[in-house]
Protein backbone atom coordinates (compact mmCIF):
# COMPACT_ATOMS: atom_id res chain seq x y z
CA UNK A 1 0.00 0.00 0.00
CA UNK A 2 3.00 2.25 0.91
CA UNK A 3 4.04 1.19 -2.54
CA UNK A 4 1.14 2.50 -4.47
CA UNK A 5 0.90 5.81 -2.26
CA UNK A 6 4.34 6.78 -3.41
CA UNK A 7 3.60 5.72 -7.19
CA UNK A 8 0.58 8.23 -7.10
CA UNK A 9 2.68 10.96 -5.13
CA UNK A 10 4.94 11.06 -7.91
CA UNK A 11 2.38 10.85 -10.67
CA UNK A 12 0.58 14.21 -8.33
CA UNK A 13 4.05 15.74 -8.68
CA UNK A 14 4.28 15.47 -12.32
CA UNK A 15 0.87 17.03 -12.73
CA UNK A 16 1.52 19.73 -10.26
CA UNK A 17 5.04 20.59 -12.02
CA UNK A 18 3.88 20.36 -15.65
CA UNK A 19 0.61 22.53 -14.55
CA UNK A 20 2.58 25.17 -13.15
CA UNK A 21 5.28 24.66 -15.90
CA UNK A 22 8.13 24.64 -13.96
CA UNK A 23 10.13 22.32 -15.96
CA UNK A 24 12.97 22.41 -18.39
CA UNK A 25 12.61 21.99 -21.58
CA UNK A 26 14.40 18.98 -22.14
CA UNK A 27 12.23 16.79 -19.94
CA UNK A 28 9.02 17.41 -22.09
CA UNK A 29 10.88 17.39 -25.60
CA UNK A 30 12.59 14.46 -25.44
CA UNK A 31 11.47 10.83 -26.20
CA UNK A 32 12.49 10.15 -22.55
CA UNK A 33 9.24 7.92 -21.82
CA UNK A 34 9.94 5.76 -25.10
CA UNK A 35 13.13 4.68 -23.89
CA UNK A 36 12.06 4.41 -19.95
CA UNK A 37 9.09 2.25 -20.65
CA UNK A 38 11.42 -0.22 -22.52
CA UNK A 39 13.62 -0.12 -19.79
CA UNK A 40 10.87 -1.25 -17.37
CA UNK A 41 9.62 -3.60 -19.54
CA UNK A 42 12.99 -5.73 -19.81
CA UNK A 43 13.20 -5.39 -15.71
CA UNK A 44 9.28 -6.37 -15.43
CA UNK A 45 10.17 -9.24 -17.87
CA UNK A 46 13.23 -10.32 -15.36
CA UNK A 47 11.37 -10.10 -12.40
CA UNK A 48 8.56 -12.40 -13.95
CA UNK A 49 11.36 -14.99 -15.13
CA UNK A 50 13.14 -14.93 -11.84
CA UNK A 51 10.41 -15.94 -9.71
CA UNK A 52 9.75 -19.48 -9.83
CA UNK A 53 6.45 -19.28 -7.76
CA UNK A 54 3.79 -19.85 -9.83
CA UNK A 55 5.55 -23.38 -11.18
CA UNK A 56 5.37 -24.34 -7.73
CA UNK A 57 1.94 -23.18 -7.48
CA UNK A 58 0.94 -25.37 -10.32
CA UNK A 59 3.00 -28.56 -9.29
CA UNK A 60 0.46 -27.73 -6.09
CA UNK A 61 -2.81 -27.88 -7.36
CA UNK A 62 -3.09 -28.38 -10.42
CA UNK A 63 -3.75 -27.16 -13.42
CA UNK A 64 -7.48 -26.15 -12.74
CA UNK A 65 -5.83 -23.34 -11.18
CA UNK A 66 -5.32 -21.88 -14.40
CA UNK A 67 -9.23 -21.32 -15.04
CA UNK A 68 -9.17 -18.88 -12.32
CA UNK A 69 -7.17 -16.16 -14.35
CA UNK A 70 -8.93 -17.20 -17.23
CA UNK A 71 -12.25 -16.47 -15.36
CA UNK A 72 -11.07 -13.38 -14.86
CA UNK A 73 -9.94 -12.02 -18.17
CA UNK A 74 -13.20 -13.65 -19.40
CA UNK A 75 -15.58 -12.05 -16.92
CA UNK A 76 -13.87 -8.55 -16.85
CA UNK A 77 -13.83 -8.02 -20.88
CA UNK A 78 -17.43 -9.73 -20.90
CA UNK A 79 -18.54 -6.64 -18.33
CA UNK A 80 -16.66 -3.56 -19.95
CA UNK A 81 -18.12 -5.33 -23.10
CA UNK A 82 -21.69 -5.25 -21.58
CA UNK A 83 -21.43 -1.76 -20.84
CA UNK A 84 -19.84 -0.69 -24.00
CA UNK A 85 -23.34 -1.94 -25.52
CA UNK A 86 -25.72 -0.16 -23.07
CA UNK A 87 -23.81 3.34 -23.33
CA UNK A 88 -21.21 2.58 -26.00
CA UNK A 89 -19.98 6.58 -26.67
CA UNK A 90 -16.04 5.73 -26.91
CA UNK A 91 -14.19 3.00 -29.21
CA UNK A 92 -14.78 0.09 -27.71
CA UNK A 93 -11.14 -1.18 -27.72
CA UNK A 94 -10.18 1.59 -25.79
CA UNK A 95 -12.60 0.41 -23.05
CA UNK A 96 -11.61 -3.17 -23.17
CA UNK A 97 -7.92 -2.17 -23.18
CA UNK A 98 -8.75 -0.33 -20.03
CA UNK A 99 -10.23 -3.02 -18.36
CA UNK A 100 -7.43 -5.19 -19.60
CA UNK A 101 -5.03 -3.41 -17.46
CA UNK A 102 -7.24 -6.23 -14.44
CA UNK A 103 -5.86 -3.45 -11.82
CA UNK A 104 -2.11 -3.39 -12.60
CA UNK A 105 -2.55 0.64 -13.42
CA UNK A 106 0.98 1.34 -13.27
CA UNK A 107 2.14 -0.90 -16.16
CA UNK A 108 -1.02 -0.45 -17.97
CA UNK A 109 -1.48 3.38 -17.82
CA UNK A 110 1.48 3.82 -19.30
CA UNK A 111 1.49 1.40 -21.85
CA UNK A 112 -1.84 2.82 -23.08
CA UNK A 113 -0.42 6.09 -23.20
CA UNK A 114 2.53 5.62 -25.13
CA UNK A 115 0.30 4.36 -27.67
CA UNK A 116 -3.25 5.94 -27.32
CA UNK A 117 -2.04 9.02 -25.87
CA UNK A 118 -2.51 10.47 -22.38
CA UNK A 119 -6.10 11.01 -22.19
CA UNK A 120 -6.75 7.13 -22.32
CA UNK A 121 -3.70 6.69 -20.32
CA UNK A 122 -5.59 8.78 -17.06
CA UNK A 123 -8.50 6.98 -17.86
CA UNK A 124 -6.60 3.91 -17.26
CA UNK A 125 -4.94 5.10 -14.33
CA UNK A 126 -8.00 5.91 -12.78
CA UNK A 127 -9.78 2.58 -13.63
CA UNK A 128 -7.39 0.51 -12.19
CA UNK A 129 -6.54 2.11 -9.45
CA UNK A 130 -10.36 2.19 -8.85
CA UNK A 131 -10.31 -1.60 -9.00
CA UNK A 132 -7.77 -2.08 -6.42
CA UNK A 133 -9.60 0.51 -4.00
CA UNK A 134 -13.08 -1.65 -4.89
CA UNK A 135 -11.13 -4.91 -3.74
CA UNK A 136 -9.87 -3.66 -0.86
CA UNK A 137 -12.88 -2.17 0.32
CA UNK A 138 -15.35 -5.16 -0.73
CA UNK A 139 -13.66 -8.27 -0.68
CA UNK A 140 -15.14 -9.85 2.38
CA UNK A 141 -18.47 -8.97 0.98
CA UNK A 142 -17.62 -10.35 -2.46
CA UNK A 143 -16.11 -13.43 -0.98
CA UNK A 144 -19.83 -14.30 1.10
CA UNK A 145 -21.98 -13.52 -1.83
CA UNK A 146 -20.08 -14.76 -4.59
CA UNK A 147 -17.90 -17.32 -3.24
CA UNK A 148 -13.85 -17.32 -2.43
CA UNK A 149 -12.58 -16.70 -5.98
CA UNK A 150 -14.77 -13.79 -6.03
CA UNK A 151 -12.35 -11.50 -4.56
CA UNK A 152 -9.41 -12.91 -5.99
CA UNK A 153 -10.68 -12.31 -9.51
CA UNK A 154 -11.88 -8.70 -8.72
CA UNK A 155 -8.42 -7.91 -7.12
CA UNK A 156 -6.95 -9.20 -11.09
CA UNK A 157 -3.39 -8.50 -11.17
CA UNK A 158 -3.12 -7.15 -7.47
CA UNK A 159 -4.32 -10.13 -6.21
CA UNK A 160 -0.50 -10.90 -5.92
CA UNK A 161 0.68 -8.57 -3.51
CA UNK A 162 -1.29 -5.02 -2.69
CA UNK A 163 -4.90 -6.98 -1.96
CA UNK A 164 -3.14 -10.57 -0.94
CA UNK A 165 -3.68 -9.54 2.44
CA UNK A 166 -7.42 -9.05 2.50
CA UNK A 167 -7.81 -11.96 0.16
CA UNK A 168 -6.17 -14.09 2.05
CA UNK A 169 -8.50 -13.00 5.26
CA UNK A 170 -11.85 -13.10 3.02
CA UNK A 171 -11.25 -16.27 1.41
CA UNK A 172 -9.38 -18.24 3.95
CA UNK A 173 -5.54 -19.36 3.91
CA UNK A 174 -5.60 -22.29 1.46
CA UNK A 175 -6.95 -19.48 -1.33
CA UNK A 176 -3.59 -17.82 -0.48
CA UNK A 177 -1.93 -19.28 -3.22
CA UNK A 178 -4.53 -19.24 -5.51
CA UNK A 179 -4.32 -15.92 -5.30
CA UNK A 180 -0.60 -15.11 -5.97
CA UNK A 181 -0.63 -17.69 -8.83
CA UNK A 182 -3.72 -15.34 -10.19
CA UNK A 183 -1.87 -12.54 -9.68
CA UNK A 184 1.21 -13.62 -11.30
CA UNK A 185 -0.26 -15.03 -14.56
CA UNK A 186 -2.32 -11.73 -15.18
CA UNK A 187 0.67 -9.64 -14.45
CA UNK A 188 2.85 -11.21 -16.98
CA UNK A 189 -0.71 -11.10 -19.70
CA UNK A 190 -1.16 -7.59 -19.01
CA UNK A 191 1.08 -5.69 -21.11
CA UNK A 192 0.91 -8.69 -23.97
CA UNK A 193 -3.47 -8.14 -23.78
CA UNK A 194 -3.54 -4.34 -23.58
CA UNK A 195 -1.30 -3.93 -26.71
CA UNK A 196 -2.99 -6.91 -28.68
CA UNK A 197 -6.43 -4.92 -28.25
CA UNK A 198 -5.39 -2.06 -29.12
CA UNK A 199 -3.83 -3.24 -31.81
CA UNK A 200 -7.33 -4.19 -33.22
CA UNK A 201 -8.07 -0.44 -34.41
CA UNK A 202 -8.32 0.41 -37.05
CA UNK B 1 4.22 -1.43 -30.15
CA UNK B 2 5.66 -5.10 -30.77
CA UNK B 3 9.11 -3.48 -29.54
CA UNK B 4 7.61 -3.62 -26.33
CA UNK B 5 6.09 -6.80 -25.98
CA UNK B 6 9.46 -8.56 -27.69
CA UNK B 7 11.71 -6.49 -24.98
CA UNK B 8 9.73 -8.18 -22.07
CA UNK B 9 10.01 -11.70 -23.60
CA UNK B 10 13.57 -11.13 -23.83
CA UNK B 11 13.68 -9.97 -19.82
CA UNK B 12 11.34 -13.25 -18.92
CA UNK B 13 14.03 -15.23 -20.86
CA UNK B 14 17.18 -13.48 -18.94
CA UNK B 15 15.22 -13.39 -15.87
CA UNK B 16 14.71 -16.98 -15.65
CA UNK B 17 18.16 -17.66 -16.52
CA UNK B 18 19.22 -15.09 -13.56
CA UNK B 19 16.98 -16.87 -11.56
CA UNK B 20 19.53 -18.06 -8.81
CA UNK B 21 21.51 -14.79 -8.42
CA UNK B 22 18.83 -13.36 -5.90
CA UNK B 23 20.88 -10.28 -4.57
CA UNK B 24 20.40 -8.93 -8.11
CA UNK B 25 17.07 -9.98 -8.65
CA UNK B 26 16.65 -8.21 -6.13
CA UNK B 27 18.64 -5.01 -6.85
CA UNK B 28 16.59 -4.96 -10.52
CA UNK B 29 13.28 -5.04 -8.70
CA UNK B 30 14.22 -1.83 -6.82
CA UNK B 31 15.25 0.03 -10.11
CA UNK B 32 11.94 -1.71 -11.67
CA UNK B 33 10.17 0.71 -9.18
CA UNK B 34 12.33 3.49 -9.72
CA UNK B 35 11.27 2.84 -13.64
CA UNK B 36 7.51 3.13 -12.84
CA UNK B 37 7.91 6.21 -10.48
CA UNK B 38 9.78 8.01 -13.15
CA UNK B 39 6.97 7.03 -16.27
CA UNK B 40 4.05 8.16 -14.10
CA UNK B 41 5.86 11.13 -13.50
CA UNK B 42 6.01 12.00 -16.71
CA UNK B 43 2.64 10.74 -17.53
CA UNK B 44 1.49 13.50 -14.82
CA UNK B 45 3.85 16.25 -16.97
CA UNK B 46 2.11 15.09 -19.88
CA UNK B 47 -1.25 15.46 -18.24
CA UNK B 48 -0.36 18.63 -16.42
CA UNK B 49 0.60 20.62 -19.29
CA UNK B 50 -2.12 19.39 -21.46
CA UNK B 51 -5.23 21.85 -20.50
CA UNK B 52 -7.83 20.20 -22.15
CA UNK B 53 -7.39 16.73 -19.97
CA UNK B 54 -7.26 18.73 -17.22
CA UNK B 55 -10.16 20.72 -17.81
CA UNK B 56 -11.99 16.74 -17.95
CA UNK B 57 -10.72 15.26 -15.43
CA UNK B 58 -14.50 15.02 -14.05
CA UNK B 59 -15.36 13.37 -16.98
CA UNK B 60 -12.09 10.90 -17.55
CA UNK B 61 -12.81 9.91 -14.20
CA UNK B 62 -16.61 8.95 -14.46
CA UNK B 63 -15.38 6.84 -17.59
CA UNK B 64 -13.08 5.22 -15.60
CA UNK B 65 -14.85 4.57 -12.61
CA UNK B 66 -17.99 2.79 -14.94
CA UNK B 67 -15.12 0.15 -16.78
CA UNK B 68 -13.96 -0.54 -13.53
CA UNK B 69 -16.97 -1.43 -11.82
CA UNK B 70 -18.55 -3.06 -15.02
CA UNK B 71 -14.84 -5.43 -15.11
CA UNK B 72 -15.19 -6.10 -11.15
CA UNK B 73 -19.07 -7.16 -11.43
CA UNK B 74 -18.24 -9.15 -14.77
CA UNK B 75 -15.30 -10.72 -12.91
CA UNK B 76 -17.07 -11.77 -9.83
CA UNK B 77 -20.12 -12.88 -11.34
CA UNK B 78 -18.05 -15.45 -13.43
CA UNK B 79 -16.02 -16.56 -10.67
CA UNK B 80 -18.77 -17.14 -8.94
CA UNK B 81 -19.45 -20.12 -11.31
CA UNK B 82 -15.96 -20.93 -11.52
CA UNK B 83 -16.14 -21.87 -7.76
CA UNK B 84 -19.63 -23.64 -8.31
CA UNK B 85 -18.23 -25.84 -10.88
CA UNK B 86 -14.66 -26.45 -10.17
CA UNK B 87 -13.65 -25.45 -6.76
CA UNK B 88 -16.58 -25.75 -3.84
CA UNK B 89 -16.52 -29.69 -4.79
CA UNK B 90 -12.86 -29.94 -4.01
CA UNK B 91 -13.15 -28.18 -0.92
CA UNK B 92 -16.27 -30.62 0.42
CA UNK B 93 -14.35 -33.68 -0.64
CA UNK B 94 -11.27 -32.42 1.95
CA UNK B 95 -13.78 -31.78 4.35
Amino acid sequence: MRGSLTILAFFAAGILLGFKDMLPQWLTATDLSSYALYLLMFLVGIGIGGDDRALKAIKGFGLHIFLVPLTTIVGTLTGVAAVYLLLGQEPFTDMLAVGAGFGYYSLSSIIISEIRGPELGVVALLANVMREIITLLMAPIFARYFGKLAPISSGGATSMDTTLPIITASSGKEYAIVSLFHGIVLTILVPFLVTFILSLQS
Amino acid sequence: MITVVAIMAIGILVGYLLRQKRKLIGFLERLTTWAIYLLLFLLGIAIGTNEEIIRNLPTLGGRAFIISVAGVLGSILLSWATYRLFFKKDEEKQE
